[in-house]
């Protein structure tokens, strides 16, 4: 059986819109794993160890087992005690907790690195404990750690074609799907590679921008 | 917690751990050959051989490990390579990590001083002895550490040949959670096995790139 892409154009409809839902949930998991991981991050570093110990853990588990388990993991176990999530949901919550963990590693170091006299100077302006993180030391963090977070979010693109295994209908799984009826895996894969490195290149070029603005703001 | 359940099923987890073990080293080996040779290529003194380094790099970067997979193992058949699922797991992830694999070593070797390059070419030294006898040796400890990041990320990439169906960890524990409905069990085993193979790399890479210091 040879190669044909004749038949690729009567399905592009198909594709494309799987093209929308995998944009749907690279945003929104990438939003959740951001403002996750700055919580995570503020977690790690300020809570009492009865809650920092758990959440190391928890951590610990995340970063040391793949992904793809993890899914499984949220998608099966969340019914077994009685949470039913849509597979969409359950896919968002897997991937942005996921790479919440990745980027409260980034955001803890970044913390760490903001100068100790911006949070003593903010304490002496009368700002609380909580605002002066909030309103000083945590927008100077993330600023300094938005290069690395894009990586992720890059990456996050990429790991969202694993969420076809739990039924998101997004890109991977319509071109399964396609697959199914027209025998064609080469062609239609490879279409999906496509789509995936357009969405990529145009996720570097808006990261590069955003970065040029980062450098010109310092 | 079932816990008898999970005595009665853990061998077949060993089993299946084991089968990642294999698949993390040929992986990290056929990773480790595509980087070497990536790196040559986006190296070299010719233009096109630079560009097919980098078109590696960008594509396989680009998009994700599973339609890669998917392209080889599925589609294999189609232009006549016929893979069994193993096989093109294999061949599949360790291109895949070669590409990541690629940018560690250029990085590597580019961060080496060029005075280092030029005292050697002083001494007399060829072009090829300079870069054998002194580029290369120091750029191998700079390597160490982020090559580690590449082989602990493949290590939790060979749970995506579970999706052409190789009974590996992450397969073995779908089968379970589907047959027993204990997903919280099934993966509290599996991710104890793949912490210990991660964790346990872990300490190999630091215990080397600790041997490798000078200072």
């Amino acid at each position: 059986m040879g190669l044909d892409f004749t038949v690729v154009p009567g399905f592009m409809d198909i594709i494309l819109l799987g093209a929308l839902w995998t944009v749907a949930i690279t945003v929104a998991s990438a939003v959740l794993s951001f403002f996750g991981g700055i919580f995570f991050a503020v977690i790690a570093l300020y809570t009492h160890w009865t809650v920092r110990l758990p959440f190391k853990a928890f951590e610990w588990l995340f970063m040391g087992t793949p992904l793809l388990l993890q899914l499984f993991l949220i998608y099966f176990g969340l019914v077994q005690i009685g949470i039913d999530l849509p597979a969409f949901v359950a896919g968002v919550v897997g991937l942005g907790l996921h790479f919440a963990v990745y980027n409260s590693e980034l955001i803890q170091t970044a913390i760490i690195a903001v100068d100790k006299g911006q949070m003593e100077a903010a304490r002496t302006l009368g700002l609380s404990r909580g605002e002066a993180l909030r309103k000083v030391v945590i927008p100077q963090a993330v600023r300094d750690v938005i290069p690395p977070i894009g990586n992720n979010m890059i990456a996050l693109l990429k790991d969202s074609a694993l969420v076809s295994v739990i039924g998101v209908s997004e890109l991977t799984l319509s071109a399964q799907r396609v697959i199914g009826k027209t025998y064609r895996p080469f062609e239609f894969y490879l279409v999906a590679a496509a789509v995936y490195y357009v969405i990529n290149l145009c996720m570097e070029w808006v990261q590069r921008r955003i970065e040029r603005r980062i450098a010109l703001s310092r | 917690m079932d816990v008898d359940l999970m005595m009665r099923v853990y061998p077949f987890f060993l089993k299946a751990a084991w089968v990642t073990i294999q698949l993390s080293i040929l992986t990290t080996i056929l990773g480790l050959a595509c980087g070497a040779l990536g790196a040559a290529a986006r190296l070299s003194r010719f233009a096109f051989l630079r560009f097919l380094g980098a078109a590696y790099v960008s594509v396989i970067r680009g998009t994700p490990a599973l339609i890669q997979l998917f392209i080889l193992y599925f589609g294999g058949p189609q232009i006549g390579i016929q893979l069994d699922a193993f096989e093109a797991g294999v061949i599949g992830l360790g291109v895949n990590i070669g590409a990541y694999m690629t940018e560690t070593i250029r990085g590597s070797i580019i961060a080496i001083d060029k005075g280092q390059r030029e005292a050697a070419r002083t001494l007399g030294l060829s072009k090829v002895q300079a870069f054998r006898k002194v580029t290369l040796p120091q750029a191998f400890r700079l390597m160490i550490r982020p090559l580690g990041v590449n082989i602990n990320a493949l290590i939790k990439g060979t749970a995506l040949v579970a999706a052409i169906s190789v009974v590996e960890l992450t397969y073995t524990a779908q089968r379970y959670i589907g047959s027993t409905y204990k997903p919280f069990e099934m993966f509290l085993l599996s991710g104890v096995l793949y912490m210990i193979i991660i964790y346990g790399t872990g300490r190999v890479i630091t215990w080397l790139d600790r041997k490798a210091r000078i200072v």
